[in-house]
Order: C-alpha cells, then sequence, then structure tokens
C-alpha cells in the first residue's frame, strides 16, 4: 500500500531532486508556501518569449512536495505558457477528480495514488501553484531588468 | 504482547473495553490511536449522557417551568458542580462554560483584558505557548497599546524562571502561560509561576487544555486567577469547556457577549446584568455538550486521575526509550517534567511521509506545527511528528509505533 502512493519515481526524485537550485538568470520567481506543513518552495523560471527556457526550484518539504517539484521542473522545459498552465489543470484533475488517467501527463502520472490521501494533496500541489503565480501574477517579481516575457 | 513496566493494577484492557472507537481496523491494520493530544476519545458512558439527553431530555435549560426544562436545566447545572470540584474551585459561581480553552482564554482577554490593560502596560507569555494563547494577547496589546514580553525556554524545552523573574515589573499585568505544552509535553510550574506573578502585583491565566487530561488540578491551591480547559481533551464531547476565575475578578469584569440569560432586566434605556456565572453565558448554551462533560468528569474521577498519571508516565518512560534507540531520530521536548508526549523528527524525513506511512499501519498522530509555530522555529524544524498518550493506550501499541517508524525508514531509506 505504501508504494502505490510512494512510487519508486517519487522516491527517486525527492532523494535526489532535479533542478534543485538558484537560478541567476531566471526573469520570473514566485514563492510557494503552506501553512500547514511549513513547506517552502522557492520556483525560478526563464521565459524566452512565450517559451519556458528554463525553470528550476529551492526548498523544504516532504517527499511527496520534492518530488513534484522536481518532476514539474522536468516537464515544463520548452512548454509555451498556455501548454505550461493546461499541464497544471491536468496534473489538478489527476489529484482531485477521478478522471481516467490520461497520456500526455507523462512521467507525472506517478501522483495518481496521491487522489486517495486528500491531506496530501497541497503537498503534490504547492510547486504548481507557485508556477502559476510565476506565470500570471501581474506582479511576479522580474529579477532582471531585461525581461522579455 | 509485552508487559514491560506496566503497573498489575491498571487493567488497561478493560478500560480499553469503555472505548467502542478503539475496536476498528484502519487500513487493515488494529487502530492505534496516538492522538489524544488532540483528542481524546470518548468512553460509552459519555456518549449514552448525550444520546440520552437527546432521547429523552432534551429541552432548553432555564425558566423553563416544563418537566424537561427542569431535568435538562439540572442535568446541565450539575456538571457545573462536578467541574467544581475537579478544580476544587470554592465555589460554582467561578465556573463558566465556554466553547473550550479557545474562547476561555478569549473570554479573558476582552472582558479583564479590556478594562485592566493600558497603554504601556505588559502582558507575559511563554516560548511554548499554543496559537490560542498567544493570539489573544497580541490582538488585545495591539488594540491597547501594552507590550507582550515572552518568557524563554531552554533546549529541553523547559522554561528559565530566571527570566521570567526579569521580566516582570510593575508594567505587567497579566501572565498566562500553559499548565502543559501541547508541542513538547513539559509540565511547567505554574504554582512557582502564579507566586513570582502575584509579587509582582499581575494577574495569571493559566492554560490547562493539556493538563486537565492528566495531573489534579487544584485551583485553590495553585492559586489561579483564570484557569481554563477543554473537555473533549478529557474524553467529553468537543464544543465544550470550562473557565475558572476567582470571584472577585469575575465580578469587577464587563460581560463578555451580550444577550438572553446573561441580563436580570432589560429596557431600552439600561440591561442589567445577571449574577455569576451567568453573566458570562449569553444565549443558549451546548447543552448537550455541557451534560457529555459532567459524564466525562465521572468517567475520569473514577479511574482517577493519579492512576491515570502514574501509569501514562510509565507509557512516557518507556516510549521514550523506545524512541530515542532508534537512529536518526530526535525527540523534540525533553524536560525533566513532561507529560506522555511524544514530539520527534527523523533525519531526512519529512514529518507528513512518516505520518502517511504510519496511517497506512494504522497508527494516528499528528504532524505538522501544532498551533504551536514559534516553538517549531525555537528548535529549527517547520515541523514535528507528535504521539501523545491517554490511559486508554498500551505498551503494545509503542512497540507497534517503534515498528511503523522502522517501516518508514525502510521506505526513505
Amino acid at each position: 500500500m505504501v508504494h502505490e502512493l510512494y512510487q519508486e519515481t517519487i522516491l527517486d526524485h525527492s532523494k535526489r531532486p532535479r533542478n534543485c537550485h538558484p537560478m541567476e538568470d531566471a526573469n520570473h520567481k514566485a514563492e510557494g508556501y503552506n501553512p500547514l506543513c511549513g513547506d517552502k518552495l522557492k520556483l525560478y523560471l526563464k521565459m524566452e518569449g512565450d517559451i519556458v527556457k528554463d525553470v528550476s526550484f529551492v526548498g523544504s518539504g516532504c517527499a511527496i512536495s520534492t518530488a513534484s517539484a522536481s518532476l514539474m521542473t522536468e516537464s515544463l522545459r520548452g512548454k509555451t505558457r498556455a501548454e505550461a498552465l493546461a499541464l497544471l489543470d491536468k496534473f489538478h484533475d489527476l489529484l482531485t477528480t477521478d478522471s481516467p488517467v490520461t497520456k500526455d501527463l507523462g512521467k507525472l502520472v506517478v501522483f495518481c495514488g496521491v487522489r486517495d490521501y486528500p491531506a496530501r494533496v497541497k503537498c503534490a500541489t504547492l510547486a504548481w501553484h507557485t508556477l502559476k503565480s510565476a506565470l500570471t501574477s501581474e506582479d511576479s517579481t522580474p529579477v532582471t531588468t531585461e525581461d522579455d516575457a | 504482547m509485552s508487559t514491560t513496566t506496566i503497573s498489575p493494577t491498571f487493567d488497561v484492557e478493560k478500560i480499553r473495553e469503555d472505548f467502542p472507537v478503539l475496536k476498528q481496523t484502519v487500513h487493515g491494520k488494529p487502530l492505534i490511536y496516538l492522538d489524544s493530544a488532540a483528542t481524546a476519545q470518548k468512553p460509552n458512558c459519555v456518549v449514552d449522557a448525550i444520546r440520552h439527553f437527546h432521547e429523552v431530555d432534551c429541552a432548553n435549560i432555564h425558566r423553563g417551568v416544563h418537566e424537561l426544562s427542569q431535568r435538562s436545566t439540572a442535568a446541565y447545572e450539575e456538571t457545573r458542580v462536578k467541574a467544581k470540584k475537579f478544580l476544587n474551585s470554592r465555589s460554582r459561581d467561578e465556573l463558566i462554560f465556554v466553547r473550550g480553552t479557545t474562547e476561555g482564554i478569549n473570554l479573558v482577554s476582552n472582558t479583564w483584558g479590556r478594562v485592566n490593560v493600558k497603554p504601556g502596560d505588559e502582558v507575559v507569555i511563554s516560548a511554548m505557548e499554543h496559537h490560542s494563547n498567544i493570539v489573544p494577547w497580541q490582538m488585545l496589546c495591539e488594540i491597547n497599546g501594552a507590550r507582550l514580553r515572552v518568557i524563554p525556554m531552554n533546549d529541553r524545552g523547559e522554561l528559565i524562571l530566571e527570566e521570567y523573574e526579569k521580566l516582570l515589573n510593575p508594567r505587567t499585568r497579566m501572565v498566562a502561560v500553559a499548565h502543559v505544552s501541547n508541542a513538547l509535553g513539559t509540565i511547567n510550574p505554574v504554582k512557582q509561576i502564579i507566586a513570582m506573578a502575584h509579587r509582582a502585583g499581575a494577574v495569571t491565566l493559566i492554560d490547562g487544555a493539556q493538563a486537565a487530561p492528566h495531573i489534579c488540578v487544584d485551583v485553590q491551591d495553585l492559586d489561579a486567577d483564570f484557569y481554563t480547559f477543554s473537555g473533549h481533551k478529557v474524553c467529553g464531547p468537543t464544543g465544550i469547556g470550562i473557565l475558572y476565575g476567582k470571584t472577585r475578578l469575575l465580578e469587577a469584569m464587563p460581560p463578555y457577549q451580550g444577550g438572553g440569560d446573561m441580563i436580570r432586566t432589560v429596557t431600552f434605556e439600561k440591561t442589567t446584568y445577571n449574577d455569576l456565572p451567568y453573566k458570562f453565558e449569553a444565549g443558549t448554551p451546548n447543552i448537550a455538550g455541557g451534560i457529555g462533560l459532567g459524564a466525562s468528569i465521572d468517567y475520569v474521577n473514577h479511574i482517577g486521575l493519579d492512576k491515570i498519571a502514574a501509569y501514562e508516565h510509565e507509557l512516557l518512560i518507556y516510549g521514550t526509550e523506545k524512541l530515542s534507540a532508534i537512529p536518526g531520530l530526535r525527540l523534540i521536548g525533553t524536560a525533566r517534567e513532561k507529560a506522555a508526549v511524544l514530539s520527534f523528527v527523523m533525519e531526512g524525513i519529512h514529518p507528513h511521509d512518516i505520518g502517511t506511512v504510519l496511517d497506512l499501519e494504522g497508527i494516528a498522530v499528528r504532524t505538522g506545527h501544532h498551533c504551536a509555530q514559534p516553538v517549531m522555529d525555537f528548535f529549527h524544524v517547520p515541523a514535528t511528528t507528535r504521539a501523545s498518550l491517554a490511559f486508554y493506550n498500551t505498551v503494545a501499541e509503542i512497540d507497534a509505533l517503534a515498528a511503523g517508524l522502522a517501516k518508514v525508514k525502510e521506505v526513505f531509506a
């Protein structure tokens, strides 16, 4: 039962998170905080026009939230803003509805076990909410003066 | 089943028969409930008392001349008498029904605090308070222009009384501290804390939420000015609790909420207020809750708080040894005087992951900041896992917790 939730890929990404570092030339960043868990996450985006050129994060959290952030960064590169937001919606559906698992989620399907643990959904979505804030918020702080987004 | 350290005079298996909720499986495993500091489970007699009220005696209390109203009034008011004995107060009029500890504290900060805390005055709390004994005072200080001061603690999670002494001064109006810390289990020397406050001319409030289920409380011996606890932590229902206050303080305080029951006469020009304790009890109260609380006080008294305290202490010692033996596990809160709370962190594993894996083993623990974020900050942890024990827990359940934690390590190794 444990391994339906904590699938190998999740454990792997929680122990060795990918793209887990600050990004000096990011032109969008946002911070996510889950006050219930104390989980904190800072997301860095480098947008070239409408395209996610690079993405990274730093933060502390549980295995689910760390793995979710790590896998998210892997799946965003090269996507347009609209594609990234569409992926967020699909990921959210995966966690919160009984809708059939769609193929276009790629590796993110490993989080399908989370839907059986409503208390953990917020752990898996923290990185994605932070992404939304970085992508859509009017005041998401441009960290360089050459913000071409 | 292990029988280590278990007092032969304490028949825990017989006690467990009183708690139907404990006889279930969760995720296919027998439930092991280690979250009693959040809420204690309810014995049959409490459930029965609430059911009996709803099935047989249900009516609004006070002023009703009919039979049912008299029965419900008598049953509800009887709890006040039971609470008087439970806390050893001088008079039943010093006991006010509230929704719980949080409301008890808010009542005092909003009434006594509003008229007694002036600009430049000081309110003293401690570093280990639950948010419910921080925020009401913070709000009061902000409105009245007063200053909130905090008694620091040491690395074991014990208050540093020498520092407390230094905080006390002629501007200190209120000292509000927990009897027992919910996040750490520390039992604070409240009698001494109260005496020191009184020497400085301050009034005291003791948050008894975590103490009432585990320690014999004697408000006269403590000389507490206010003492408050929640019914649901003493095996009673949620939504009901008690605030004790000394008569002379309660009499001088303005009312809390306005409404029915708290008045003597009402005209559009002037309202006069009811006597104690009704002055502070506006509106129809949680009658069923009050009756359930009475049953829970009877139940706890029947077992005996001294026996409960002794048995839980054995569980604490056993659990402390068992958990301390797990490599990479650090107990948060190692006070020399401690209630049966085992708060801990494990190297490299987030408390929420620990909580979920334990849940799959049927073990209920609490994970998070336990409404004590300043405590988490002090120990530099975002959250802890907390196993809190009650008199219906067993040594075998602590063994199961240790086995569950071994599984946690296996998954996240």
